[in-house]
């Protein structure tokens, strides 16, 4: 152990963090930015239903699936081309951020949508018969009632996100996950692999027990 | 039945469906379902009007079809002058807030507290925060829950909950209520709480009501008029008293028999016949109302005819403020003392039925 306690170690692990950190909170918020909307449109555009665009629906559902069945080491290569026009490069944490929300976004979108296929229907009927209108219905029934479903799938989100960012090493991403695989793997430091592991299980700890802490705060649905 | 319903369109009627049909569209392996057929009524302005129906006789088409939840297949659902089927999507919405609807299962925000719920409709509306506080913390005093206001209907009973739902209803100062089977999923007790408070609100607001129940109980608790439907068709309406006492349709009997019991027992159905013998006893049904019901007719009967009635079964029961009820006696009778019996009886107002036999 006493390897990963030298000043220098200490820093390339502050890094890694940040890194880490960085990439997962700017994919998980652009993610969030293009899922909720894609989840709400998804949970509302069925035949019959207040957006009603069966068509639409089917194919954004289509382009959902397919982003979501395609494996992220692939999907991290694949876009290469698109990382580049986004990010103006290839390689390093900001390049690695791009292929993190393509693969975050349409998660978030299911997520969302399972969340607000939840809420009662009886809800929706409650506030059209006072006037609402569909975004009305969005703002002030749905999304507020799905809130602690939604809570809990966003955190798994970033607990997902927060494992994907370890791959992102293969283009330079750097993060905690590259640094274990560098320095534990391929430098023969076991230390640094299971200190960078016992680092991740503390953060998704953290996170999980802060979403569960958040929906329960947010349902009311029981007595407290 | 055209002559109840004539009576009622003399009144200004608040709602009016007229020739009314829903045909619900082929889906899948599904054929279209028609959930309404020419159905006519009319729910005079300030009345309590329940639609009473078995599950899937189509009342809760009909009663969405009054706030545009549902619309027609053809024929013009009108409230308060306007067609509603008429109307565009955006149009329908304004007309909205003039139709409040309350609901089985209350469908109360899970997140927003009691205050919350009933403030929505103004939101939505788009009133400013003090005017929508202005007008919730009165209503929620309307409906008994002035001191429930910051709690959220998980901490509320069914009845609080429907109370919120009701003043939620109310909020927009609409002059029509519908009320989707309200009680249904509450106990006797409430159920009885929540009717009394619905009847305050159409007196002290006379707001127009028009409820669907599958609960006889509920009908002879409030509703002045009453509709009865079967299979997508009105088969009987008029005042709720009239249609009690004189069912005329096999549905309204069944309906208005689980409230009566006039409904013999087992033992005695199994043994009655439609012959006289020396050795059975005449069964004989007398329905009384109205003024009829106050007055000592049994011993006047027995009295003027000499005769020894034996009683099998009495229900009286008091409808729209009004008694009625029917007693089944039996009698030794021979056919002319039977006759004589009529003839009295008829004299006093009472209908009388020879049940049988036995």
């Amino acid at each position: 152990m006493l390897d990963i306690l030298t000043p220098q170690m200490a820093k390339l692990f502050w890094d890694a963090l940040g890194q880490t950190f960085y990439m997962v909170a700017v994919s998980g918020l652009i993610g969030t930015l293009i899922g909720l909307p894609l989840g709400v449109f998804l949970a509302t555009s069925q035949r019959g239903e207040l957006f009603a665009a069966p068509a639409l629906n089917a194919a954004i559902g289509l382009v959902v699936n397919a982003a979501r069945s395609t494996p992220f080491i692939i999907l991290v290569v694949a876009i290469v081309p698109l990382t580049r026009l986004i990010a103006g490069t290839s390689i390093g944490t900001a390049a690695a951020i791009v292929p993190l929300t393509i693969a975050a976004a349409p998660f978030i979108a299911r997520i969302i949508e399972g969340a607000i296929r939840g809420v009662d229907q009886g809800l929706i009927e409650a506030a059209r018969s006072v006037g609402a209108s569909p975004i009305q219905i969005v703002q002030k029934v749905l999304l507020p009632e799905a809130l602690p479903a939604i809570t809990l799938g966003l955190t798994l989100t970033v607990v997902s996100l927060i494992g994907y960012s370890a791959m992102v090493g293969a283009v330079g991403g750097g993060g905690l996950g590259d640094l274990g695989i560098r320095f534990g793997y391929q430098r023969f430091m076991p230390d640094v692999m299971l200190a960078v592991v016992l680092v991740l299980i503390v953060i998704v700890q953290g996170v999980q027990s802060l979403g569960d802490y958040l929906a329960r705060r947010f349902d009311k649905r029981s007595r407290h | 039945m055209s002559d109840h319903k004539n009576s009622a369109v003399t009144e200004a009627a608040a709602i009016r469906l007229e020739n009314v049909e829903k045909t619900y569209a082929a889906r899948g392996d599904n054929g279209a379902v028609t959930a309404l057929h020419s159905v006519d009524l009319a729910v005079p302005e300030g009345n309590i009007l329940g639609v009473i129906g078995k599950s899937g006789a189509g009342k809760s088409t009909l009663i969405r079809l009054v706030n545009g939840l549902e619309r027609p297949t053809t024929g013009r659902v009108i409230v308060h002058g306007t067609d509603i089927a008429a109307l565009s999507e955006r149009d329908l919405r304004d007309q909205r807030r003039s139709i409040g609807m309350i609901f089985q299962h209350f469908n109360l925000l899970s997140r927003r507290t009691a205050f919350n719920n009933v403030a929505l409709p103004l939101e939505i509306a788009g009133l400013s925060k003090a005017e929508i506080r202005k007008r919730v913390l009165p209503l929620l005093d309307l409906v008994g829950l002035a001191d429930k206001a910051d709690r959220y209907p998980a901490e509320l009973s069914g009845g609080q909950k429907q109370r919120v739902g009701i003043a939620r209803a109310l909020a927009t100062n609409p002059r029509v209520l519908l009320s989707d089977e309200a009680t249904s999923a509450l106990d006797p007790e409430t159920t009885a709480q929540i009717l009394a408070l619905l009847k305050k609100v159409n007196a002290e607001l006379n707001l127009t009501v028009l409820l669907i129940t599958h609960e006889m109980s509920v009908i002879k608790a409030v509703a002045d008029r009453v509709a009865v439907i079967d299979g997508g068709r009105i088969v009987e309406d008029g005042e709720t008293y009239d249609v009690f006492t004189h069912p005329r349709h096999a549905t309204t009997r069944r309906f208005v028999s689980e409230l009566t019991g006039t409904a013999l027992p087992d033992h005695l159905l199994a043994r009655i016949g439609p012959i006289p013998a020396p050795d059975k006893r005449a069964l004989i049904q007398l329905t009384f109302k109205g003024e009829g019901a106050n007055q000592p007719w049994l011993s006047i009967l027995t009295r003027k005819l000499d005769m020894d009635l034996g009683i099998i079964q009495a229900k009286v029961d008091h409808i729209a403020g009004k008694p009625f009820g029917t007693l089944v006696v039996s009698a030794a009778a021979g056919r002319d003392q039977l006759v004589a019996l009529q003839r009295e009886a008829a004299t006093l107002g009472l209908e009388t039925e020879v049940l049988g036999y036995a």
